[in-house]
């Protein structure tokens, strides 16, 4: 299969095209939609079995010193200094209007050591934002050449790869992270995900990766590509930069509250802060049947232009169609009725709370699942 | 691997001509590209058809697309079991999976469509 020119391989690449799987362009890299067996049982082995995602194109760089904790203070809408070592914490690298730049997932390694996990086509930029805000006596690395990762999601996921490390995982929990070893190579063990199921984000030596892929699949996980990660993320309502969370867009807007600290100064606070800046709050919409909505169809309330979809699909899980909206605020309320413009169509639905999909397993208790 | 006994469109429907009505439906070849299928609209019965005109709409989890009609008449029965499992589409194209049936104004219409041969060979020309 042609590759277009200038894209990325991630260390997988080669053990995507031998199992069949379609590529596409995403954020730089040719990367897998789906493989062989399709989105749909993709998507149903991360909800009841295990699925094995190719994450490597994702960025990561250290930020160690002194001044870490003041400088990612500065740098992160989210708080710092009382995150624990061994705990993650999701949260927003900000624009000075208080726009997000990137979502980005941060990792407190030690008392002055951290990575930050941000999205692959905002990694140049990411890196660029967070280093002009360091402090003297701080340094800031970039991990993401020598870094690659896998996310192993699913009830039997915890299994799977538990088998694969040297270190019990059993005491791992919600949004926590571990060193652990693989083959006597040194990885992380992050317990988060996008897909709303218990698993793991594995961090690892570039070149120990592929045998990492292989034996995860040995065991038992399916080889998933972003189609299926879509429609998983979209059934737990989490937000992706450039649909939900825009450069263009208050943060706030996007109702992840736990993502803003309020008690802090940081790049873009005085406007994410500013409640007279909330026109719109995103929010989960449910439609009547299976026709999807798409980014940038318009959310109607009472016939009238209330707002525009971010991201639309059916779903799976619940056998009708799901979408994210920002609509104005005062008309998001659960329960308000609306109408999707859809094209010809126009399709009904309501607002929903999030997540759509309930019965994730992803705040579970480990030891069930090994 | 294409059935030899229906008539195809560059638009990858098939006819299956005979009978009072002709069955129409995709291709395994559009099934397969479109993906796991999650939607059908499909026309209703009674309703006009006009060959190479829009009959409905078909929706995946990566994509939707026009149905295209590919021979005119008056439609005489739909697939209702694919308003709740479209999956048939995808398990089984040729068969279970068939969307319509259609009282063909002019039979005759079919006969520009391909054959199962130049249907092959147009896939293979596509694919370069």
């Amino acid at each position: 299969m042609p590759i277009a020119s200038g894209l990325k391989k991630t260390p997988l690449h080669a053990i995507h095209l031998s199992s069949g799987a379609k590529m596409a362009p995403f954020s730089g890299y040719d990367m897998p939609m789906q493989y062989g067996g399709g989105i749909l049982a993709e998507h149903g082995a991360a909800r009841g079995g295990a699925a094995i995602f190719d994450t490597c194109h994702m960025g990561e760089f250290a930020v160690r010193g002194a001044g870490a904790v003041s400088s990612l203070e500065r740098a992160l809408s989210c708080g710092v200094a009382d995150l624990r070592a061994g705990a993650c914490r999701y949260g927003f690298i900000c624009n000075e209007g208080g726009g997000v730049a990137d979502d980005m997932i941060l990792y407190r390694v030690a008392e002055s050591e951290f990575m930050v996990v941000v999205n692959a086509g905002n990694e140049d930029g990411d890196f660029e934002r967070v280093k002009r805000h360091m402090a003297g006596d701080t340094e800031i690395e970039r991990l993401s050449p020598s870094t690659a990762k896998v996310d192993v999601q699913g009830p039997k996921a915890p299994k799977i790869a538990a088998a694969l490390l040297r270190d019990s995982v059993s005491g791992l929990t919600f949004y926590k992270f571990m060193r652990n070893y693989y083959k006597g190579l040194e990885v992380i063990v992050s317990r988060t995900g996008y897909t709303g199921e218990i698993g793991f984000e594995v961090y690892c030596p570039a070149r120990a990766v592929a045998d990492f892929w292989n034996d995860c699949v040995a065991g038992g996980a399916t080889p998933a590509g972003l189609g299926a990660r879509d429609i998983l993320r979209l059934e737990m309502g989490y937000p992706l930069h450039g649909h939900e969370l825009r450069a263009d867009r208050n943060a706030a807007e996007s109702g992840l509250a736990h993502a803003i600290s309020a008690k802090k100064e940081f790049i873009g606070s005085p406007k994410a802060l500013d409640p007279s800046l909330r026109k719109q709050s995103l929010c989960g919409i449910s439609l009547s049947g299976r026709r999807t909505a798409h980014g940038g169809d318009k959310v109607l309330i009472g016939g009238k232009e209330a707002g525009a979809v971010t991201s639309g699909s059916f779903s799976p899980s619940l056998g009708h169609a799901i979408a994210l909206a920002y609509v104005d605020r005062g008309f998001a309320a659960v329960g308000t009725e609306l109408t999707v413009a859809c094209g010809k169509n126009d399709i009904a639905g309501k607002v929903c709370g999030l997540p759509f999909y309930k019965n994730g397993t992803a705040r579970g208790e480990m030891d069930l699942y090994l | 691997m294409v059935p030899t006994d229906l008539r195809y469109t560059r638009t990858h429907e098939w006819v299956r001509l005979g009978g009072d009505a002709a069955t129409v439906g995709i291709t395994g070849h559009a099934q397969d590209t479109l993906g796991d299928i999650t939607f059908v609209e499909l026309p209703k019965v009674g309703a006009p058809l006009t060959k190479g005109r829009e009959a409905g709409v078909i929706e995946s989890v990566k994509a939707a697309s026009d149905l295209i009609s590919p021979i005119s008449g008056v439609v005489a029965s739909v697939n209702a079991a694919l308003e709740s499992a479209p999956e048939a589409i995808n398990k089984d194209p040729y068969g279970a999976g068939w969307l319509y049936t259609v009282k063909a104004a002019d039979a005759s219409e079919a006969d520009g469509l391909m054959d199962a041969a130049a249907y092959e060979k147009f896939l293979e020309s596509e694919s370069e």
